[in-house]
C-alpha cells in the first residue's frame, strides 16, 4: 500500500511527518505546477472550482510514482468541496486509475464505519500511537507556522528581496525530514536563528494587510501567484486569517492545543452575517472584522472564480468596509487567471493605501 | 523649457503626453500599437521629436498601461505605474472634485472612485471583454463602418434595440438576429451602446457608489452613444475631459513629475534610442514543470532585460549582470 494526498500549501509536511511515524508507505506528490494544473482542466469538469482540478492532478501524478492509496479530507455542509472526493475518484477509475480512498469527513451511518476504514488504512499500529502520531504532526504544522509568520514579517522589511524566502525554502526543507521531536525543534530553532540574520532596512514604511478568504487559495501559493510574496515586495506585512495548525487544531483536535490569542471570529461576524454559509464563508466575515478592529491598513479577499461561500462573504464585505474604512480587494482565481492582471490590481491597491495614509498625515 | 513624458502603452493603443511644470498638456499623441508595442514607442518619440521647439528638456519619463515594463526598460523611466493609479492622478488633474471616473479602454474597462482626490476603491474588469473597445472595433468592422462612423451612426437612432450583451460572442448572434428582423442600423448601434454600458455596470461597477461628478475617460469615450448611455443609465451628468485619450499617459507624466522631485537625475536614456535596435526573442526554461516562457529584450544585440519566469532565476541573472 503505497498512500498519496493532494496538496495544499505547507500541508504535505505534517501529513508526511504522520503517516511515516505510522511506519506507512507514503508518496508525496509532486509540488503543484502548471502541468498538474494542465492535467486537472482536461480531466476535470469545467464549471468545478480550482481545488477539484489542482487535487486531480496531484493525484494523478501522484499515480504515475506508483501510489494506490488516497487519504483525502471531505466534508459535508454547502461547499462542494465535501463531493470532491467522491467525484475525483469517480474520474481517477474512469481514466483506469483504480484507487483505495479513505475520506476523512464525519461518519453518516455510526462512529465504528469510519473508524473500520481508518483501521484499514494504520495496520497494526496501536491507538495510542496513532495519537502520539497526530501530536508530531500538529507539532509540524506548528513549526512550520511559526517560521512561516516570521518571513511574513522579513518580507517587506529585508535588504535583498527573496533572502528570507530562500532561507524559507531550506527550513521547510529541515522540517520535513525531522523524525523526531527532538531533531523537529533543533531544526525550528535553527531556522529562527538563520532567520534573525536577515539584513533589513529599519525606515521602510510598511503597509499591513489582511489576507482573507478560502482556506485553498489562501495557503497554495501556487494558485495565488505568490500572493504573499508579490505584497512582500510591495513593502506589505501580510497576517492570513488562517494558519494551518491553527485550522488543524480547532476543526480536526477540538482545540486541544491552547491558543496564542483567541479569536471569536463567529461573534465578529454576527452583526453581518449569522450563518454557517459553507467553506469559510463566515471566517473571512469574522477576521475581516478582526483585522479591521486591529488597525490593519487594508484586507484583501482571495478565493477560486465560483466559490459559493466567498461570493456571499463578498457582497457583505462592502458593509464592513463602510463601517471600520478600510479598503478590501476581492480577488478570484480559475485557470485562466494571469499573473499580470493580478500584480496591476495589487500595486493599484498598494498605492490607494499608501496615498490614503500620507492624505491622513498630512490632514493631521 | 522643462518638460515630463508619460507614456501609456495599452493593448490597443500607445500614447504619449508632454506636460510642462504645471501639469499643462503641451504635446499629446494617440498612436495604435497594433502588437508592436516597440515599434509604437519608438515611431511615437519620432513624432515628438519632429514637433518639439528646440530648447525643450524632458526632466523626467513616467510608463503606465500593460506594456509599462517594456516601456520602462526602452525609454528608462524614472516611475513605472499601474493604470489605476495613472488615470485616477490625470482624472483629478482636469476635475480636481471628481467622484467617480469610468474609463474603458481597448481591452480593460475600469472603475475607480476617489474621495477627496485621492483613490478610494476600484474594480477592474475580471473574467469578460465584452465591455470593451476591441469589441466595439469588431462590430463596426463586421458592418462595415469605421469606429467613428459607428460612434456618430448611435446618434441618429430613434428606437434602440435590446441586444443580449453578456457576452461579445451571443451579442454578436443576437444583432445578426436583430438585423434579420429588418432593425436599422442606428437603432441596432444604439442598443449595443446600451447593453455594454448594462454590462459594465453590471459587472465593473457592481456595488460600486458611483456619485457625481462623473468622468467618462479612455478611448471608448470618443463615442458619444456610450456617454449618452451612460448618462441615462445613471441618471447623471458625464463629463468627457479634454485629452480623454491620453489620460494614462497624462498620469504618468504628472507621476514621473512627482517622481524626480526626489532624484537627482531622470533615467530617460534620451531621444538617441530611436536608432537602436531593439529584439525580443523567447525561450521555454525546462528547469521545472511550469514550462515557463522567458522573453529577453535585446537593445542593439546587447541583453537588456529578461522576464516571463515564475522562479526569477533568470531575472535574478541579469540583474546581477547589470
Amino acid at each position: 500500500m503505497k498512500i498519496t494526498f493532494p496538496h495544499m500549501g505547507n500541508m504535505y509536511i505534517p501529513v508526511k511527518g504522520l503517516l511515516e511515524y505510522l511506519n506507512l508507505d507514503i508518496i508525496v506528490p509532486p509540488p503543484s505546477s502548471q502541468k498538474t494544473l494542465n492535467l486537472g482542466v482536461k480531466y476535470g469538469p469545467e464549471f468545478a472550482c480550482l481545488p477539484l482540478k489542482l487535487n486531480l492532478g496531484n493525484l494523478i501524478e501522484a499515480r504515475e510514482l506508483g501510489a494506490d492509496t488516497i487519504i483525502m479530507a471531505g466534508g459535508v455542509g454547502p461547499c462542494r468541496f465535501g463531493l470532491y472526493s467522491q467525484i475525483e475518484k469517480e474520474i481517477l477509475s474512469d481514466l483506469g486509475y483504480v484507487y483505495d480512498c479513505l475520506v476523512l469527513e464525519p461518519p453518516d451511518k455510526h462512529l465504528g464505519q469510519f473508524i473500520m476504514r481508518l483501521r484499514k488504512i494504520i495496520g497494526t499500529n496501536s491507538w495510542g500511537r496513532v495519537i502520539e502520531a497526530i501530536k508530531f504532526a500538529y507539532q509540524k504544522a506548528y513549526a512550520v507556522d511559526i517560521i512561516e509568520k516570521k518571513v511574513q514579517y522579513l518580507r517587506p522589511l529585508e535588504k535583498k528581496v527573496g533572502t528570507a524566502d530562500s532561507i524559507y525554502r531550506h527550513i521547510l526543507n529541515t522540517i520535513n525530514d525531522a523524525q523526531s521531536i527532538n531533531s523537529l525543534q533543533e531544526a525550528t530553532n535553527l531556522g529562527i536563528l538563520k532567520l534573525d540574520q536577515v539584513p533589513q532596512n529599519i525606515n521602510s514604511e510598511v503597509i499591513r494587510i489582511g489576507l482573507i478568504g478560502e482556506i485553498y487559495t489562501l495557503l497554495e501559493p501556487f494558485v495565488s501567484f505568490d500572493i504573499e510574496k508579490e505584497l512582500g515586495k510591495l513593502g506589505v506585512h501580510v497576517t492570513r486569517s488562517l494558519y494551518l495548525s491553527e485550522w488543524i487544531n480547532s476543526h480536526l483536535l477540538m482545540n486541544y492545543y491552547k491558543k496564542e490569542h483567541s479569536k471569536p471570529f463567529a461573534e465578529l461576524a454576527k452583526p453581518y452575517l449569522n450563518y454557517f454559509v459553507g467553506g469559510h464563508g463566515r471566517e473571512t466575515i469574522g477576521y475581516a472584522v478582526g483585522f479591521a478592529q486591529e488597525g490593519y491598513h487594508g484586507l484583501i479577499q482571495i478565493a477560486p472564480l465560483t466559490c459559493m461561500p466567498e461570493i456571499i462573504a463578498h457582497t457583505l464585505l462592502p458593509r464592513v468596509k463602510e463601517n471600520y474604512r478600510i479598503p478590501i480587494l476581492t480577488i478570484y482565481v480559475d485557470e485562466q487567471s494571469g499573473k499580470a492582471g493580478l500584480l496591476t490590481r495589487l500595486e493599484a491597491f498598494i498605492d490607494l493605501i499608501r496615498r490614503q495614509n500620507n492624505n491622513r498625515r498630512i490632514v493631521q | 523649457m522643462s518638460v515630463f513624458l508619460g507614456i501609456d502603452v495599452g493593448s490597443v493603443s500607445t500614447n504619449l503626453v508632454l506636460i510642462n511644470e504645471k501639469n499643462d498638456v503641451i504635446y499629446s499623441l494617440y498612436l495604435r500599437t497594433q502588437g508592436r508595442p516597440i515599434e509604437a514607442i519608438k515611431s511615437g518619440l519620432n513624432s515628438m521629436l519632429s514637433y518639439m521647439p528646440l530648447g525643450i528638456d524632458v526632466k523626467g519619463v513616467g510608463a503606465t498601461g500593460s506594456g509599462r515594463q517594456l516601456a520602462s526598460m526602452i525609454v528608462g523611466a524614472d516611475v513605472v505605474k499601474n493604470e489605476i493609479t495613472a488615470h485616477a492622478v490625470a482624472a483629478v488633474n482636469q476635475i480636481p472634485n471628481v467622484h467617480s471616473v469610468l474609463e474603458i479602454g481597448g481591452q480593460d474597462s475600469k472603475i475607480i472612485i476617489l474621495d477627496n482626490g485621492i483613490v478610494s476603491d476600484f474594480a477592474m474588469n475580471t473574467v469578460c471583454a465584452a465591455g470593451t473597445g476591441s469589441f466595439l472595433d469588431q462590430q463596426a468592422a463586421r458592418l462595415g463602418l469605421t469606429i467613428q462612423e459607428f460612434a456618430a451612426l448611435a446618434l441618429e437612432a430613434k428606437n434602440p434595440v435590446r441586444i443580449a450583451g453578456r457576452c461579445s460572442v451571443f451579442a454578436e448572434s443576437d444583432m445578426i438576429h436583430k438585423q434579420q428582423l429588418g432593425h436599422s442600423t442606428s437603432d441596432i448601434v444604439a442598443g449595443l451602446c446600451e447593453a455594454l454600458v448594462r454590462n459594465y455596470l453590471n459587472n465593473v461597477g457592481k456595488g460600486k457608489d458611483i456619485k457625481s461628478p462623473v468622468i467618462f475617460q479612455g478611448g471608448v469615450a470618443a463615442n458619444p452613444g456610450i456617454k449618452i448611455a451612460f448618462a441615462e443609465a445613471l441618471g447623471m451628468e458625464i463629463i468627457v475631459p479634454k485629452h480623454y485619450s491620453v489620460m494614462g499617459a497624462l498620469g504618468a507624466a504628472i507621476l514621473a513629475r512627482e517622481a524626480v522631485a526626489h532624484k537627482e537625475k531622470s533615467s530617460f536614456l534620451g531621444f538617441s534610442l530611436i536608432n537602436s535596435d531593439f529584439k525580443t526573442s523567447s525561450f521555454e526554461c525546462k528547469g521545472c514543470p511550469n514550462l515557463c516562457e522567458v522573453i529577453e529584450l535585446f537593445a542593439d544585440n546587447t541583453l537588456k532585460a529578461r522576464w516571463g519566469d515564475k522562479c526569477s532565476k533568470w531575472t535574478d541573472i541579469i540583474e546581477d549582470a547589470i
